[in-house]
């Protein structure tokens, strides 16, 4: 299933490993922050409706 | 605007340093470069037009952050902004002050100083024209940043941040300057090339500067 | 109808909840699709071996993040003439999104030089210049966060933005020049977009597709947040004062 590498196993392998691993960091970041904001935004406009 | 320029280096002398600080750090970072790289003679003379160059990049840096910051700090900025002189002019004066008491002492230091790396002697002449071009123009993209961050804590840190990729063009062409004309190659295309960034920076970058300053004003 | 309406925040939040679930799941179909295919089932290059399969993720990103700056600069450019906050937000929102896309064009352009050239690093002009590149979006995006005013603070870094493109232009053409005497004639080129056959061409094209849209999605979903935070201030600002009037 693999395709052969051959001598170039390690630079694919790593190039493939460490830009899926930024976008991924970047992607669960800012997903993290959205949902943090959204959650901070009801509890403020809860507060100053009541 | 004379008058503006006279009294930014009157500031500058009493200040302390003035025009002495810049050269002084300019040449300490000349002398610091052979006890990182060796002593070896061949490996100076190939990257002393770089190091003349970068040592003068961050020698103008070092002070950049003074260009607004007495003005700022005894509220006279505001004054400054409403005087009958443009803003824009302001600005220039800041960094024609900057760059007489900066860039010009650099531009005629550094082929006194040139030997100490080993420059070769064909570059000479190439160095100083690429510096005289390079260094009004380092000071105008310099006032620029300056205005950016005036009055920001720890804005020095950040200024440098700003303005030294700014600043890489000019490094480039005037360092490949040096480096031709001390090969013998063909050196005036940089140095074409430095004069229109000159010309350049010195259209648009008081105009930005005011920009700025208006906006942090406000 | 006019495409300003969307300028209004609470608009912009309101039309982009639906579309941003579809725009993450395209983009995701796409870099999955386009990635498996290329690593997959594309061949080897009869120079360049297997690495020519990074061709995939770093094509994509160095383009992601060309563009990404230019829409800063629209953004930037709009938010100066016309007023409209979501502009500016959605500059800064860009700009971390931006950062990420040329990094992984850094690491994996280093990656990919390191069999070819034999080192980490190369002063190679496109590697250089987005480095460079780099050290702008960091400028940018250190400038939003030192100044607190938030108005002031979209008006300095879109000012930042323009100044920065003509300069990152001019570096282009400077570093161009700077390399020449280096590696005249390159014997080898990461410009892929030359020498790229069919059969890895429709792969790549995907990838890019992938990479487009995930930027559209991250962007819509960080400028919403920007406009919830600006809300929040702005509803603590209002809490505050009613406070100082009891």
């Amino acid at each position: 299933m693999m395709p052969d590498l051959g001598p170039y196993a390690g630079p694919v392998i790593w190039a493939y490993v460490a830009s899926i691993g930024l976008i991924l960091v970047l992607v669960l970041a800012s997903w993290r922050r959205a949902v943090r904001i959204r959650r901070a935004l009801e509890k403020a406009e809860g507060q100053s409706r009541g | 605007m004379k008058a503006l320029i006279l009294r930014d280096l009157r500031l500058a002398i009493r200040a302390g340093g003035g025009f002495g600080l810049g050269l002084a750090f300019f040449l300490i970072v000349i002398v610091l470069v052979p006890f990182g790289v060796g002593p070896e003679a061949a490996v100076l003379r190939r990257i002393a037009p770089g190091i003349l160059w970068v040592a003068a990049l961050l020698a103008a840096l070092l002070s950049l952050d003074r260009i607004f910051a007495l003005d700022h700090e005894d509220g006279s900025l505001p004054l400054l902004a409403t005087a009958p002189l443009p803003l824009e002019s302001v600005a220039l004066a800041k960094a024609i002050a900057h760059w007489i008491t900066t860039g010009l002492p650099l531009t005629l230091a550094a082929p006194g100083l040139g030997f100490l790396l080993n420059l070769s002697p064909a570059a000479y002449p190439w160095l100083f024209g690429g510096l005289a071009l390079g260094t009004p123009a380092l000071s105008l993209i310099g006032t620029f940043g300056a205005a950016l961050t005036v009055g920001l804590r720890r804005g020095g840190l950040l200024l440098s941040l700003l303005v030294l990729p700014l600043y890489v063009p000019i490094l480039i062409f005037g360092a490949e300057a040096a480096r031709r004309g001390g090969d013998g190659l063909e050196a005036t295309v940089p140095l074409v090339f430095l004069g229109g960034i000159a010309l350049g920076t010195l259209a648009l970058m008081p105009f930005a500067a005011a920009l700025v300053l208006r906006i942090n004003l406000r | 109808m006019s495409i300003w309406e969307y300028a209004n925040p609470k608009k912009f939040v309101e039309t982009t909840t639906p579309l941003l679930p579809w725009t993450f799941g395209l983009s995701g179909l796409c870099l999955v699709g386009g990635l498996i295919w290329g690593f997959f089932f594309t061949p080897d290059d009869y120079r360049q071996g297997a690495t020519v399969k990074i061709i995939y993720l770093h094509v994509p990103s160095a383009l992601m993040a060309i563009n990404a700056w230019l829409m800063m600069l629209v953004a930037s450019l709009i938010w100066l003439v016309r007023r409209h906050h979501v502009s500016a937000l959605a500059a800064r929102a860009a700009a971390p999104v931006g950062v990420t896309m040329t990094l992984v064009a850094l690491v994996t352009g280093a990656i990919w030089g390191q069999p070819m050239w034999g080192t980490w690093w190369a002063w190679d002009p496109r590697l250089t210049s987005f480095l460079i590149l780099f050290l702008f979006y960091l400028g940018y995006m250190a400038l939003w966060e030192a100044i607190a005013d938030p108005d002031t603070a979209a008006d300095l870094t879109s000012v930042l933005c323009i100044v920065g493109s003509v300069f990152a232009l001019l570096s282009r053409y400077a570093v161009n020049f700077w390399n020449q005497g280096l590696h005249q004639g390159a014997s080898l080129s990461l410009d892929a977009e030359k020498n790229v056959a069919d059969i890895f061409y429709y792969p790549l094209l995907a990838c890019i597709a992938g990479f487009v849209l995930l930027f559209i999605a991250l962007v819509l979903m960080r400028t919403r947040t920007e406009i919830r935070v600006r809300r929040i201030r702005a509803l603590e600002l209002r809490a505050r004062r009613a406070e100082a009037r009891t």
